[in-house]
């Protein structure tokens, strides 16, 4: 009986974008700049992987806010994203940018899917149900993944149009991928704001959000809208893979890096979209800085005693509201 | 059916509630005892992994399932216990002692751990105790003049006045001894006014809370019970295993843990018992399952997993009452035969039990 026996045990993330970051930083002039721009360059690749927490972090708070859900496939959805982006482009030969959009739909399907079948049987039932439910959804993903022909538990690569470009100005470079994952997810905050700002349907998910039952009351389709946002995270959640998997590889574990969007979810006060955007940057960057600083190892728990710290202070996170049940 | 005649308070909170339970478990712990010479080693040696999960089974239950507080770290408390026993042992002390000591300071790590856990729940509780796992997972890997860090740790023998325990047939006795102790030790508890109060705050915190229960020493002792139970179960699991490892103590088995619980039935004591043998069994299950598939299918590590994804999604969605709960209606079939209907454990359903502010 040891852990491992599941092809799990090992769980650890790939390093990210650390050896664009140390060939910049060799390249910079400099004595006294070197250390500034080497820091400059944690800080970016730290803002670049904060962001992927951020999008997994968003799809947990969309599912939280419309159905007190808590999604702990999320991650697994992001891998889905990734594998079927990848299958799109290496094997079928879909044009990369179509490839993307496709990739993202299908996995919003999926999205959809899984809260038709197997969330509103259970709609009702205490919340450790839902994880538990979740949780299996995550094995049966990478179960389902490894075991399908032509993919399988091997390391891929996703390559991209602008692979290998780099931006640079006054001696900082800034890699393309890393570029576009800020900017993706920039545009993509934006547009979300604007969903749930000006659109009818964002102002009903806000409502059946605040409150179901009189959401339901007022003509609302409650139950449509919870299978459009199950779709809209796992949507997000793809978009966020087919970022990352430029950056690191297209894998089957490559999910776990939703257990690190917990905590990015949580110190933003889970329920909250922009909190889940600022607590994705502050793991993000928080991560980089403990791998550029501390001694090695503190990277992969910096996440966590962040998180831990901030339950202690302040338990309901940054933006949590803190309101108090009342009987 | 059987009919209880009650005529005493007392009889609420009787360890057996009729003779019929004196009977089975009395026939229960006569094949425990006579398991060397039923079983062979093998067999054995599975029979004291089950039990060795049950013991950590009944301490994440009494947490989760009769406390209603999540854990998802619970891996971390088996890996404390473990390291202590291995350290202890291997500087001599007498394994009954190093248990206690197993058990005491995993408790204490439960009581840190809860403290601020108190202050929070549902999912941020969850979350916290992820966190711990993780964090305490990365401890025993990093802390090598300790712990061996990553290549791990042989445990040293069981020894007691100069007796090696190590054995099968020894050994199974001690964890049958240990897993007797600790079933009667949960049972007491529950039955207890601090028991009850558990099961008060698991179903509703507020009126618990109104009742006059204490909710930060009730969750903290909880904790900490839960701790100590789950360390003592990494103590035999150190030993039986002999090698231990921090990824043994990883989220994949805080998993498992949670998976045998839900499976077995959360919230009963026999449910741990249900849910180990279901765990333990299972990979056997799918090796006879491998023969009969493809093999391309087969061979891949995907199957394992892909089972227990479906296994816990199926037992959430059909059957949340677990292996207990199907035994309970299955016995309840029998008991009314031809009487028994559909609707009789139909579930309860709320539109939506919020645990916001409406």
């Amino acid at each position: 009986m040891n852990a491992s026996r599941r092809g799990f045990g090992n769980v650890r993330l790939p390093e990210i974008a650390s050896a664009e970051t140390g060939d910049a930083a060799a390249a910079a002039p400099g004595e006294e700049g070197e250390t500034l721009l080497a820091l400059l360059h944690v800080l970016i690749s730290g803002i670049a992987l904060g962001c992927i927490y951020a999008l997994v972090a968003l799809g947990f708070v969309l599912i939280y806010k419309a159905t007190e859900a808590v999604n702990f496939a999320q991650g697994e959805l992001m891998m889905l994203g990734a594998f079927a982006g990848f299958a799109l482009t290496q094997l079928l030969g879909v044009p990369f940018y179509l490839a993307m959009m496709i990739a993202v739909l299908l996995v919003a399907g999926l999205g959809v899917l899984i809260e038709r079948i197997a969330i509103r049987p259970i709609l009702g039932e205490p919340q450790f149900s839902v994880v538990m439910l979740t949780i299996g959804l995550g094995y049966v993903a990478r179960g389902g993944v490894t075991m399908t022909p032509f993919l399988g538990a091997d390391t891929y690569a996703l390559p991209t149009p602008y692979k290998g470009e780099m931006l640079r100005f006054a001696g900082l470079a800034l890699s393309v991928d890393q570029a576009v994952v800020i900017g993706a997810t920039m545009a993509l905050c934006a547009a979300l704001y604007a969903l749930f700002r000006y659109t009818k349907i964002g102002i009903a998910m806000q409502a059946a959000s605040q409150n179901q039952l009189a959401a339901y009351y007022m003509g609302i389709p409650v139950r449509g809208l919870n299978a459009l946002v199950w779709g809209l995270s796992a949507g997000v959640a793809a978009i966020a893979g087919l970022l990352l998997a430029p950056l690191t590889f297209v894998h089957v574990n490559m999910g776990l890096i939703g257990l690190k969007a917990f905590p990015a979810a949580v110190i933003g006060g889970f329920g909250s979209l922009p909190g889940a955007v600022i607590g994705g940057l502050v793991i993000g960057v928080v991560e980089s800085l403990a791998g550029f600083f501390l001694p090695e190892g503190a990277k992969d728990i910096a996440a966590y005693v962040v998180v831990l710290l901030m339950l202690m202070i302040k338990p309901t996170g940054l933006f949590g509201d803190t309101q108090r049940k009342k009987v | 059916m059987r009919f209880l005649f009650k005529t005493d308070y007392k009889q609420d909170i009787r360890l057996f509630q009729h003779e019929g339970q004196v009977l089975w478990y009395g026939l229960l712990i006569a094949v425990m005892l006579a398991a060397p010479w039923l079983f062979g080693n093998y067999w054995l040696s599975q029979l004291t992994f089950v039990m060795i999960y049950a013991i950590a089974g009944l301490g994440l239950m009494i947490l989760s399932g009769f406390t209603g507080l999540p854990s998802i770290g619970h891996a971390a408390f088996l890996g404390v216990g473990a390291y202590v026993e291995a350290l202890l042992v291997a500087r001599g002390a007498p394994f009954p002692l190093a248990m206690l000591c197993a058990a005491a300071i995993s408790g204490g790590v439960g009581f840190i751990v809860g403290l601020p856990a108190l202050r929070v729940k549902g999912i941020y509780l969850a979350v916290a105790t992820l966190a711990f796992g993780f964090i305490v997972e990365e401890v025993l890997a990093r802390w090598e003049s300790l712990t061996g860090g990553n290549e791990g740790l042989t445990v040293a023998a069981p020894r007691l006045f100069g007796v090696n325990f190590a054995a099968p047939t020894p050994f199974f006795y001690v964890s049958l001894f240990v897993c007797v102790l600790v079933t009667l030790a949960t049972l007491n508890l529950l039955r207890s006014s601090t028991g009850r109060a558990f099961i008060a705050i698991r179903d509703s915190e507020i009126s618990a809370q109104s009742m006059g229960i204490d909710l930060t020493r009730a969750k903290a002792l909880s904790f900490v019970v839960s701790a100590a139970i789950v360390g003592l179960a990494g103590a035999l699991y150190a030993h039986k295993l002999r090698f231990i490892s921090p990824e043994q103590f990883g989220l994949t088995q805080s998993i498992d843990l949670m998976l045998l619980i839900v499976v077995g039935g959360l919230g009963s004591v026999h449910g741990a018992f249900f849910g180990a043998a279901f765990l333990i069994t299972l990979p056997q299950f799918i090796a006879i399952a491998k023969d009969w598939l493809p093999p391309e299918m087969a061979q891949t590590a995907g199957l394992q997993a892909l089972v227990y994804g479906l296994i816990i999604i199926l037992f959430v969605m059909f059957e949340p009452a677990g292996l207990y709960g199907r035994w309970i209606k299955l016995r309840t079939f029998f008991e009314l035969f031809p009487f028994y209907r559909r609707g009789m454990f139909r579930r309860q359903r709320a539109f939506q039990r919020s645990e916001r502010l409406k």
